[in-house]
């Protein structure tokens, strides 16, 4: 970023006639700052016209902060968010231990990836919400169906980023392992896992998202309970500001859980943000 | 030691260009022998297979028929005995310099603290030592190949191989990594085989240049230049560079119908 901003003033230094005394090297706006005010212009407009439309066809920030404030004073939202919290994270966690060792099969070995892609594929787009009785079938109303629905909306993704991230890995690095005699499984773990890391990455966050709304489908449809169940409960009483207060939550979190997985992105494969540019 | 041989070598490939299979015919009947501790360049237009040549005989592509020989003795697939050198240098990006040159060592089964010393030393062969903890992408594109060369030594290969390694280089740079390798071929002893299609790096690095064509060996021809090379700048003034240069010059057009 500076090495582009010195840049930009040598090319005004060389312009003759003295036009680059005029023009102050222009600190750029961080990207920070652009994003609190797109999100600060949103909820303003929101706050302005929320104000206008009746409080059971809509709700508006303030009275969503209010409600919020309510729930969290009582108890009832502090215990929810932990009920929810907790089957999210074991879903997820078993969706990375079974979804990248996966996607780095099939995307290494083409007899796995003959015999089990399709699988994947087809899991990916398969509708989960239709499926969710079934799992109460066979997992009760408990925690581990919320665990389920959560690893089946997570898995996939995250299964088929890894997969598609070792087929474009370059044919060069394999046999750089393959010339200093590297077994299938050291290129495995030292070339293949490394080189689709920022893919890995990629279907990690995705899957936050969809980690996300599976945990709600599933409190919808289980035991009316957490974040899912005050949705539920506050709708089916026209509470709409009340509504709003865990859907405001659950989108904020998930960008928390994105913005996490990008600071362990960088961690762990500091090399890609350094290669990648934009301009 | 270290003498490598491919003996009646032939490779196809199949193509699959739209509906049609074609087979390509990338070696045929390819014999020689690179004698121990000579530098050898294979060179030819593109396409005339001098480096599927090298890859035969470094284990990465398979011949169809025929066999390849290290030291006499026929091997199959890759081996510690011949390091590999790449055209792009093929660091591996999340590795350091140093890492880059533990992980061939590694490969070949050395631990503990002799890997960092090993690593080390080869990086100051080719005077690195200082850049050790930087990634490729800190690196320039004569530092990395550099770094490729010192990865591909420091297994102590009885054969360096090594595949049109400066071709991406800048002139200047080229010409400082050629003086180099000599260099390091006196230091070192080691057989190397050198793809190129630059007339001036064959004569100037080669005891023999084997001229390819089509897939076949056209033609052998021995550099009477002197060894150690010494100052190339000399070297490039001298009468028996110029002939030689000439001779490989009219063996790379002799039947080719149209001379460029």
């Amino acid at each position: 970023m500076s090495e582009l901003a010195r840049h930009d003033t040598s090319v005004g230094d060389s312009n003759p006639g003295g036009a680059a005394v005029e023009r102050a090297p222009r600190a750029p706006v961080p990207s920070w700052l652009i994003t609190v005010g797109t999100v600060l212009c949103a909820i303003g407009l929101w706050e302005i016209f929320g104000r206008d439309v009746n409080p059971v066809f809509g709700s508006y920030p303030s009275a969503i902060a209010v409600a919020g404030w309510e729930i969290a004073l009582n108890g009832t939202l502090g215990s929810a968010m932990l009920e929810s919290i907790q089957p999210f994270i074991v879903g997820y966690l078993i969706s990375i231990l079974v979804g990248v060792p996966l996607g780095l099969v099939l995307g290494r070995f083409r007899v796995m990836e003959a015999a089990l892609g399709i699988f994947v594929t087809g899991g990916y787009a398969m509708p989960l919400v239709a499926l969710v009785p079934l799992l109460v079938l066979w997992l009760g109303l408990g925690f581990w169906v919320k665990v389920a629905v959560i690893f089946l909306m997570c898995v996939f993704p995250i299964a088929i980023n890894t997969w598609l991230g070792v087929k474009v890995v370059p044919k060069t690095l394999i046999e750089v392992g393959r010339a200093f005699v590297a077994s299938d499984t050291v290129i495995l773990r030292r070339i293949v896992l490394p080189a689709t890391l920022p893919y890995i990455m990629a279907g990690l966050r995705l899957a936050v998202g969809r980690g996300v709304v599976a945990m709600v489908i599933a409190e919808f449809f289980t035991a009316i309970s957490g974040l899912g169940g005050i949705i539920i409960n506050a709708a089916n009483n026209f509470d709409t500001a009340r509504m709003f207060v865990p859907i405001v939550i659950l989108m904020v979190l998930a960008t928390l859980l994105n913005s996490l997985v990008g600071v362990i992105e960088r961690k762990v494969a500091p090399w890609q943000v350094e290669i990648a540019s934009r301009d | 030691m270290g003498n490598v041989s491919l003996v009646d070598v032939s490779k196809q490939f199949t193509l699959r260009i739209d509906a049609g299979v074609h087979t390509v015919q990338a070696l045929r009947n390819v014999n020689f022998t690179i004698r121990d501790g000579e530098i050898a360049v294979l060179i030819g237009p593109s396409g005339c297979g001098k480096t599927t040549a090298l890859r035969v005989a470094m284990g990465l592509e398979t011949a169809s028929y025929g066999q390849v020989r290290v030291d006499g003795k026929q091997v199959h697939g890759c081996g510690h005995d011949r390091g590999m050198v790449f055209q792009h240098a093929e660091l591996l990006p999340w590795l350091s310099a140093l890492q880059n040159v533990m992980f061939g060592l590694e490969m070949k089964g050395m631990r503990g603290s002799a890997l960092r010393e090993t690593a080390m030393r080869y990086l100051d062969l080719v005077g690195l030592k200082d850049s050790a903890n930087r990634r490729p992408h800190q690196l320039s594109g004569g530092m990395k190949q550099r770094v490729g060369i010192a990865r591909a030594l420091a297994i102590d290969p009885a054969v360096l191989l090594m595949d049109e390694p400066f071709g991406a280089l800048d002139a200047q740079t080229r010409e400082a990594l050629q003086a180099e390798l000599l260099d390091i071929h006196t230091k070192t002893k080691k057989t190397i085989v050198f793809v190129t299609h630059d007339l001036d790096e064959a004569v100037l690095l080669a005891d023999r240049v084997i001229v390819m064509r089509d897939g076949a060996v056209q033609e052998i021809i021995d550099v009477p230049l002197p060894r150690p090379r010494g100052d190339l700048g000399v070297i490039r003034g001298m009468t028996e560079f110029a002939e030689t240069r000439y001779r490989i010059w009219q063996a790379l057009h002799q039947g080719s119908g149209a001379a460029h």
